[in-house]
């Protein structure tokens, strides 16, 4: 009995496996933002031409195999090159995507480690000015004040 | 303070736009070849070694001392699909002289340019510019683009667009 089971088992994973194997683990419109059409230079999801056509095209034989959505990228990336990737290219002016955030970055730094040294020493020498001490109150608005409290208490 | 930070703005403000400058002038199409085909010259055609359609790797380099038609194309392309007949008879000329057409897909899921190949009855070799590396040493901004290459390995002449019998006949008698 126990022979049967197991032959049972096995033949019936035998045939669950290639089905398993073929469940999409991802969806065209799930990473059609993330790829471009490299011969239009627009993110597939809004590109219209005979590449872009292909290419869906492409994609949903790729899901179809049960790829998941990294797989299908890299894929992507076999057939169509880097270009296919929504990533600045990392030579030349693309370049300039990576570098100017980090330099821009360290400009700022370097702005503040200058100036606020200074902002602090200003802040210091500073005298307290007249709306830093509070409002004044004349004699007369303190008697009514206290006129009103007492007042307020009966 | 406001006085501080005047250069620090007027540093970063000249470095974008020279930045701008930069990549206006440095994205620009060359036109190299093209310029020194129209003043007579013949310059050295560009070779890399590139995956082959249907397996292994090749090259422009393997067809020295043979008269080569380079050929970019795409399934996609329209143009490619009206120029393909032309190409085959190109092929067969080129054939009898001991060269040929090579193509090269450009933007082309391999499948797709299989396909292509046989609806086309297309029956030279084909390379992948995967990456698009060779199509930047030849200049290439669109599909179909033809370069005619001598037996030295020469540029002869250009074609930036669909080529047709005329071209083949006023062309490849220059490199046969």
């Amino acid at each position: 009995v126990i022979r049967t089971l197991t032959v049972f088992l096995a033949v019936a994973l035998a045939a669950a496996s290639p089905a398993l194997a073929a469940q999409p683990r991802t969806s065209l419109p799930d990473g059609e933002d993330e790829v471009m059409c490299p011969s239009c230079k627009t993110p597939l999801n809004v590109a219209e031409s005979p590449q872009a056509y292909r290419q869906r095209e492409y994609i949903r034989s790729l899901v179809a195999q049960g790829l998941t959505k990294e797989q299908v990228k890299q894929r992507l990336v076999d057939e169509y090159g880097q270009d296919v990737l929504a990533l600045p290219e990392d030579d030349g002016i693309g370049l300039a995507a990576y570098l100017v955030p980090v330099a821009a970055v360290a400009g700022l730094a370097a702005l503040l480690v200058l100036l606020l040294p200074r902002w602090r020493r200003r802040a210091r020498q500073q005298p307290v000015t007249a709306a830093a001490a509070g409002p004044t109150v004349s004699d007369a608005e303190l008697r009514r004040l206290d006129e009103d409290l007492r007042r307020h208490d009966r | 303070v406001r006085r501080s930070v005047v250069p620090f703005v007027v540093v970063a403000a000249t470095a974008l736009v020279a930045l701008l400058v930069y990549g206006l002038t440095a994205t620009g199409e060359s036109t190299t070849l093209d310029d020194a085909v129209v003043r007579g010259e013949r310059p050295v055609a560009p070779t890399r070694a590139l995956p082959k359609l249907g397996g292994g790797t090749g090259s422009l380099a393997d067809y020295k001392g043979k008269p080569v038609v380079l050929n970019f194309w795409a399934s996609w392309c329209e143009p490619c699909e009206a120029e393909a007949p032309a190409l085959r008879r190109a092929q067969a000329r080129l054939k009898r002289a001991g060269g040929t057409v090579l193509g090269v897909t450009v933007q082309d899921a391999t499948p797709d340019s299989q396909r292509f190949a046989k609806e086309h009855s297309i029956d030279f070799p084909s390379l992948r510019d995967v990456d698009g590396e060779l199509g930047k040493d030849y200049g290439r901004t669109g599909v179909p683009e033809t370069f005619i290459i001598d037996r030295d390995g020469r540029v002869a002449a250009i074609s930036r667009g669909q080529v047709d019998d005329k071209f083949f006949e006023d062309n490849l008698r220059r490199v046969l």
